[in-house]
């Protein structure tokens, strides 16, 4: 883990909520893995505090993230140009790949809106060794991102992209009509959601973890500030930041 | 350029620490930050069980300042110091053991097991915890309380004994006068402020607990103020705590009286900001013509006819 001021290469839409930010930075492009985050400081003195984002793709020298500009830390973020320099730490928390073993032939990914962020990352290390099904939901289309993802099902609250209905009716409309093999979840998103996937994913004997969202200050187990609560163990909290973001749903306490 | 300074018989390499609670046990940040570089770490507050803390929201952030109720979680005295101690030896630097306990009977406890401890340099006292007997109120917030807190642990000690004070009193000198009387070695001021922020949407507090300690920027100035009334009313040393995240923030403590300072939420932005402090406070010294930082303390300049403290009420 290192904390770096780098450069930003590139800021675009994807969509017309979605930024995507891109910076240069060799060790993190070399050292991250899908479903770490980097914690930013997105401006000298404003917000105080730093902003958690998941890594969303890696090329060459190339890290990028996406988000929605909600509230005033993505405020900041946005108006950031090419040239400008970012104060960033990390790579932070868990990944994904340590989720993956011969346990399961079917890697079901599910995302709820900005929570499509390590998918992209995650799809490319994954595509050669499993097959790979996305199931991709938000409220309406400028909330779903494709690019980089594989045999894509999509639902819309609004139904102005795919499927009209949640994520997780999509889900059970699809596993009604086909025969993944052995199947593990991989969510991120909103945990109202997750919960409910979660359940979906025990209901037919899946394995299924999640990347937890929860607000932090330090993100590396400083301030102890992001705890979950969990499902019996040796301990009652975890941290987020330190300790996942992703752990398996069944030894949490949604 | 002196650095150092001695509280008791332990002598710290400079005049910055990192305060309880934001930087772990010390272990935590190796990759990050030269350990060895800072005066001492000032450990997570100890209790003689383990804590889980508060339920989730923890924290919030404010306008440049943040909102906490950790709920004192730690791994428990004895986790600590079979644990997290021995790591800590190939660091060249002091560890001050912070104690947290929920009786007086509690906090002796935990000091004997950590005094006979050589690689604990020093004890802070964190008076700013519920007092089972008294229903739940602030040991910190009565005075009789500290006093006798103050006086049980320093028969139980030689090392340097510092009282963490509470600046949600009405006059924090009084406090640090207790302390004084009782054989404190220093006080260390402030712990955080008692605040609240609200989400309109939920209609509902934005951390589990309702209200939290309040730290960062926001609390410098009640910070400097407490400080320079503290350091008019005792001679031992005071250690300036609250919202410092550069070296000017720092020199601002010594200048109003702090003897050291220490480094608390900005470590979770910085966790190497007491390493660019200690470097910024040398070297304003060294531009200013003083042949040690020591020569900055109290060296505020006021009109005396009207430095009264409360005198704009």
């Amino acid at each position: 883990m290192k904390q770096e001021i780098v450069p930003i290469h590139s800021l675009e839409f994807l969509s017309k909520e979605i930024l995507e930010l891109t910076f240069i930075s060799e060790y993190l492009a070399s050292t991250a893995k899908p479903g770490q985050f980097i914690n930013i400081r997105v401006g000298d003195n404003f917000p105080l505090l730093r902003r958690p984002f998941s890594i969303f793709n890696v090329d060459e020298n190339r890290v990028s993230i996406v988000f929605n500009v909600i509230g005033t830390g993505t405020k900041v973020l946005a108006r950031k140009q090419k040239g400008e320099t970012i104060d960033v730490l990390g790579p932070c928390g868990n990944d994904f790949l340590s989720f993956v073993d011969d346990s399961f032939d079917t890697a079901v990914f599910v995302a709820g809106g900005i929570g499509v962020a390590p998918f992209r990352f995650l799809t490319k290390k994954l595509y050669n060794n499993k097959q790979i099904v996305t199931f991709l939901g938000g409220r309406h289309k400028e909330q779903i991102i494709a690019s980089g993802l594989q045999n894509i099902k999509i639902a819309t609250d609004d139904g102005s992209q795919g499927f009209k209905g949640t994520v997780l009716d999509l889900i059970k409309d699809d596993f009604s009509k086909n025969m993944y093999k052995r199947p593990r979840f991989f969510l991120c998103g909103p945990t109202r959601m997750m919960k409910a996937v979660s359940e979906f994913a025990t209901g037919i004997g899946a394995d299924c973890c999640a990347s937890m969202e929860c607000d932090m200050a330090c993100g590396i187990g400083l301030c102890q500030g992001c705890n979950i609560e969990m499902n019996g163990g040796d301990k009652k909290y975890r941290l987020v930041c330190k300790e996942g973001t992703i752990f398996e749903t069944k030894n949490l306490k949604f | 350029m002196i650095e150092s300074f001695k509280i008791g018989d332990v002598e710290f390499k400079n005049r910055i620490l990192v305060a309880s609670g934001t930087f772990g046990y010390g272990d935590e940040v190796p990759d990050l930050v030269d350990i060895s570089k800072l005066g001492g770490v000032v450990t997570k507050s100890l209790s003689m069980k383990p804590r889980d803390g508060n339920p989730n929201p923890r924290i919030t952030e404010t306008a440049s300042g943040m909102l906490n109720s950790i709920g004192l979680a730690n791994i428990g005295v004895q986790k600590y110091i079979s644990d997290k101690l021995p790591v800590l030896k190939k660091y060249d630097t002091k560890i001050v053991a912070n104690i947290a306990a929920s009786s007086v009977d509690e906090y002796c406890k935990v000091l004997e097991l950590l005094d006979a401890q050589q690689r604990v340099h020093g004890f802070e006292i964190n008076v700013s915890c519920p007092n089972v007997k008294e229903g739940g109120l602030s040991f910190g917030t009565d005075v009789k309380l500290v006093s006798l807190i103050t006086k049980e642990l320093r028969q139980r000690t030689r090392k340097p004994l510092i009282i963490k004070l509470t600046p949600n009193v009405t006059h924090i000198s009084e406090f640090a006068r207790a302390c004084e009387a009782e054989g404190a070695d220093a006080v260390s001021l402030i712990n955080t402020v008692i605040g609240m922020a609200v989400n309109i949407h939920k209609r509902t507090p934005k951390i589990a607990t309702t209200t939290g300690g309040l730290s960062g920027p926001a609390i410098k100035p009640i910070a400097l103020a407490k400080v320079y009334e503290t350091v008019n009313a005792v001679k031992i040393p005071v250690i300036g705590i609250g919202g410092i995240v550069s070296w000017e923030d720092a020199v601002e403590f010594f200048i109003v009286g702090a003897s050291m300072v220490q480094i608390g939420t900005a470590n979770f932005i910085n966790p190497a900001t007491g390493i660019t402090v200690a470097e910024g406070v040398k070297k304003y010294c060294e531009n200013n013509g003083f042949d040690d930082v020591g020569r900055l303390v109290r060296t505020l300049q006021t009109n005396k006819t009207i430095s009264i403290v409360d005198s704009w009420l």
